[in-house]
């Protein structure tokens, strides 16, 4: 009996402690590893903003296609453009009114014009896009998904 | 007969596939002004040239940058180069973007400048813009008005007073010295544009 109570405790911290995980914002700079990371790994890059319509419609087929190959050599990165106040705390909302869970970060550059083309050269930086790779294979989509696009995509990587 | 017919339906998507480059000749349009009235770019033939602007009220990108587009126009304006700006979103998926809320947002922000309505959303793919707000800055020569850059305003969208290179300022100041604009294509991050034809 004695346990119990700070287990709980210890519980329900950790929950909180999980569920407001914070946010990292990003400058270009620091971002760019991400899109060249050397492993075997599937990586699916969605740029897209609170405020897109078409970005938060696609949203949950993402979700979907995410749960669909979480245990294998697959990860989702949901690069929010949103900026201005309290920006991390409205993305914040956002993710847990939505629950999401794939990987949220902010990409905060301001000199697009400068990063634009390192995503793609033919980019106008119009969202949503979405960017997979894996190694060396380098495919851009300036376009939205359905889940049977995206999941068809990301299985050309992943075999 | 029906082959000039065929030629002619057939013309608007040959020629403009992808929209106009910089050295094209602009597009001509009669579109309706919050004010009720229709504008060309005809209208503007007396004009060094135009500061067109494809822009909404939905975009944060637009928002964020409503107030320096009415210091440009003033600033412009009166050197030749005035602003127009046209929303190219069909208002069915954000109804923000309706001709009923661009003349409410003209009112409040005390636009300077016409906001046109691109009714049937004809005019914005042949200029080729894909986002909201994108520039394309127009000079007036004996023959028309032709494409002189294309792109974005300046280099920070979030921070006016961050601002290091104003691009179509800097491309302006050179027409004005009979020049060429040094950078006369620049990409930002923008809204898509919302189109009823597009699967998108």
């Amino acid at each position: 009996m004695k346990i119990l109570k700070p287990s709980f405790i210890l519980f329900f911290f950790s929950l909180i402690i999980s569920s407001y995980a914070q946010i990292k914002v990003y400058d270009f700079e620091e971002f760019e590893p991400l899109l060249h990371n050397n492993s075997d790994t599937t990586y699916v890059i969605n740029f897209w903003a609170t405020w897109c319509i078409p970005c938060i419609k696609e949203l949950p087929d993402f979700e979907r296609v995410n749960a669909d190959f979480k245990k294998q050599k697959f990860k989702m990165i949901l690069v929010s453009l949103d900026f201005g106040k309290e920006v991390i705390k409205r993305v914040d909302d956002f993710r847990n009114k939505r629950q999401l869970s794939a990987e949220i970060i902010i990409l905060d550059d301001t000199d697009a014009n400068a990063w634009i083309p390192k995503i793609d050269k033919n980019w106008s930086g119009a969202i949503p896009a979405t960017l997979i790779y894996r190694k060396n294979k380098w495919q851009f989509y300036a376009h939205s998904f359905s889940y049977d696009e995206l999941k068809k995509e990301v299985e050309k990587f992943i075999n | 007969m029906k082959k000039l017919i065929f030629l002619l339906l057939l013309f608007p998507f040959i020629a403009n596939a992808q929209g106009l480059s910089v050295g094209d000749k602009a597009v001509g349009f009669n579109l309706k002004n919050v004010d009720g009235s229709m504008v060309s770019l005809s209208d503007f033939a007396k004009e060094e040239g135009v500061i067109l602007i494809f822009s909404c009220n939905h975009c944060p990108y637009s928002v964020a940058y409503e107030d320096r587009i009415i210091e440009m126009d003033k600033t412009y304006k009166s050197q030749g180069f005035p602003v127009l700006m046209i929303n190219p979103n069909d208002p069915t998926e954000y109804p923000v973007d309706s001709y009923d809320n661009m003349i409410v947002r003209a009112q409040e922000k005390g636009f300077t400048f016409p906001y046109l309505f691109d009714d049937g959303q004809a005019i914005y793919p042949q200029y080729g813009a894909t986002r909201t707000p994108h520039v394309y800055l127009l000079q007036k020569e004996e023959k028309g008005f032709f494409v002189a850059y294309i792109g974005a305003i300046d280099n920070n969208y979030k921070d006016a007073s961050a601002v290091t290179k104003k691009y179509v300022e800097i491309a302006i100041a050179s027409l004005k010295k009979g020049e060429k604009p040094a950078v006369d294509f620049t990409k930002a991050i923008g809204c898509s544009i919302k189109d009823a034809r597009n699967v998108n």
